[in-house]
């Protein structure tokens, strides 16, 4: 066998390897070093100390994005997962129209955040929306007007966003209770174990591999939020839903300080390695333990 | 399990004959959450199909007396994005000549890392695909700045090829997992026969692991065409005034606050929107679900 190919995979790759060296590393190198430099509308690379870090923490829009974006990334992962097992519990119990309602759960997903944000928005606007709706049926009292609501319209955006991805969670969720071996439901069939204790804790621990990934999708998308914010509710009332996605956008180009734009970038990029660590992590763990069995 | 393309078979066994109450439990739980997230595309469609005095007469809830397409085809044509009122229109055909060449592409480059990755691996190619896969959780915000100024340096910036590349950068790492752990599924016999015959690189991909990856070139077109479509941050930084994605002139025309705002002209124009990936979505069928099998990151 003649070797004259070493080249051709690395010449095959180089656009690749350029893309993962000059953009993947190159840029975000740049970004973490620049929120240690006093730029303001153009970049200045003279070191400055903590100084924008200090500005940034203590800046109080700052601090308010990121709680929102904690209220919004928890109750959003945790609705998505309760909700996307319960659905795919459900649809796993040999329902007749398994299709359509798969068809149905999933369909949001394929549409842009800035179109669920379009559509979230009209669907709950106090004047014309699921309150009018309800008040023409009858109750003319019943109040529903959390967009608008300082306190409460976080968690409009919560509803809008399970409403698109808890789909996916569905898929993979389906996909792990059908790959638990099928002995493992007879055994629990033939002891009497009750159902729901079966899906609680018996079952769960089988699907680690899918309960990781949508983890980490889920908790690194809601640091990426963006789109959906700015759609729904511009980041208001007021900086009510206000995000860090949108803050940093906002330092970059319309307020002219990358620096402070390269500190807060860099703590969502900081918050995506904490989210996304428990399954690259137990990733680098199964390639370990593979290697370790073929060897 | 190296890709989800078995993925997803029914459940075992027909449905149970009787209806017992637990059963019929289910089925009222799955008839509410079906309504939970079919209403807001019906409320879509709704309310793209009315007349201002009867939105302000009703809810959004409500089917239309009398359905008529003006708002459709004001949102299309003659609504204002901004400063230029000639409809989402311009914007359709902004997102087509930015989304055909990115999937191309895209899906060109993930082929070619993937078949590189799984049977040319090369010392360091490891940690590179371990970069690209943890590129796939970071947020856009952390590239943006730099990445303005070299497309700018090379002229690029705001320009079309610009922001086609900026998809390409972006789609690759998802790609070439997808592609990666399909040809990981491959039985390797098939690569060494080839290389016994005295196949090359090139051919041996071109004619032999090509043709063979046909479901995954559709999971990964579907993949890279939505997600492109879909994207509203990069079109907005990247795209310029003159290529502006459809999202981005939507959140435009959404937003514009000049006169009485049009519901059903907003309404029309996002359902004009959503279109293409609905279209994708309901085209394609199970292979939608199938890419998020393949496109879940496993290692």
């Amino acid at each position: 066998m003649k070797r004259p190919h070493r080249w051709a995979p690395k010449i095959a790759m180089l656009p690749t390897i350029l893309t993962v060296v000059v953009i993947y590393v190159g840029c975000l190198s740049w970004t973490v070093f620049v929120s240690f430099t006093d730029s303001q509308s153009i970049p200045d690379l003279t070191p400055s100390g903590l100084e924008q870090w200090i500005r940034l923490f203590l800046d109080y829009r700052w601090r308010a994005a990121m709680s929102h974006m904690f209220v919004f990334g928890a109750f959003y992962v945790i609705g998505c997962l309760v909700l996307g097992y319960v659905l795919a519990i459900f649809i796993d119990q040999r329902v007749r129209g398994e299709d359509f309602f798969r068809t149905v759960i999933l369909c949001p997903h394929a549409l842009s955040f800035i179109v669920t944000g379009e559509l979230w928005k009209w669907y709950l606007d106090p004047e014309f929306g699921l309150q009018k709706f309800v008040r023409d049926l009858g109750w003319s009292r019943f109040t529903f007007d959390w967009i608008a609501d300082r306190h409460l319209a976080i968690y409009t955006l919560v509803i809008a966003g399970i409403w698109q991805s808890v789909g996916v969670v569905m898929v993979l969720m389906l996909a792990g209770l059908r790959s638990v071996d099928e002995d493992i439901w007879k055994v629990t069939r033939v002891d009497g174990i009750p159902a729901l204790r079966v899906y609680l804790s018996v079952v769960p621990p089988m699907m680690l591999p899918s309960l990781l990934t949508s983890v980490a999708l889920l908790g690194t998308g809601a640091v990426k939020n963006y789109d959906l914010v700015v759609a729904m509710t511009g980041g208001g009332p007021g900086i009510a839903t206000d995000v860090p996605s949108k803050f940093v956008m906002e330092y970059l180009f319309e307020r002219s300080n990358i620096g402070l734009a390269a500190a807060g970038a860099t703590t969502m990029l900081l918050t995506t390695i904490v989210v996304a660590a428990p399954l690259l992590l137990w990733q680098a763990w199964q390639r370990r333990r593979r290697l370790a069995r073929n060897a | 399990m190296a890709v989800g393309l078995a993925f997803p078979d029914h459940a075992a066994g027909p449905a149970p004959r009787r209806l017992s109450p637990a059963r019929l439990a289910i089925y009222v739980f799955l008839a509410f959450s079906a309504a939970f997230f079919l209403v807001p595309i019906y409320i879509m469609i709704a309310t793209a199909l009315k007349t201002m005095p009867e939105i302000r007469g009703g809810s959004a809830l409500h089917w239309p007396v009398a359905p008529d397409l003006v708002a459709w085809f004001k949102a299309w044509s003659s609504a204002c994005v901004g400063l230029d009122c000639t409809g989402i229109h311009v914007g359709f055909w902004n997102s087509v000549r930015i989304v055909v060449p990115s999937v191309f592409l895209a899906v060109l480059v993930g082929a070619i890392n993937g078949y590189c990755l799984s049977f040319w691996r090369f010392r360091g190619a490891n940690l590179m695909f371990a970069i690209m896969l943890f590129a796939i959780f970071i947020p856009y915000q952390v590239f943006v700045f730099p990445m303005i100024s070299i497309s700018a340096f090379f002229g690029q910036y705001g320009k079309l090829p610009g922001i086609i590349l900026v998809h390409v950068i972006f789609g690759m790492p998802i790609m070439t997992l997808m592609f990666r752990n399909y040809f990981a599924g491959l039985p390797i016999d098939v690569f060494k026969a080839a290389r016994v015959d005295g196949a090359g690189f090139w051919r041996i991909f071109w004619q032999i692991m090509l043709p063979m990856s046909k479901p995954i070139i559709v999971v990964a077109v579907i993949w890279q065409a939505t997600a492109s479509w879909n994207d509203y941050l990069l079109g907005l930084v990247f795209a310029g005034r003159d290529n502006l994605p459809m999202t981005a002139q939507l959140n435009l025309l959404v937003t514009a606050e000049m006169g009485a705002h049009e519901y059903n002209v907003d309404m029309a124009a996002t359902l004009q929107t959503a279109l293409i990936p609905l279209i994708i979505y309901f085209v394609s069928g199970k292979w939608f679900a199938r890419g998020i099998a393949a496109g879940a990151v496993k290692g």
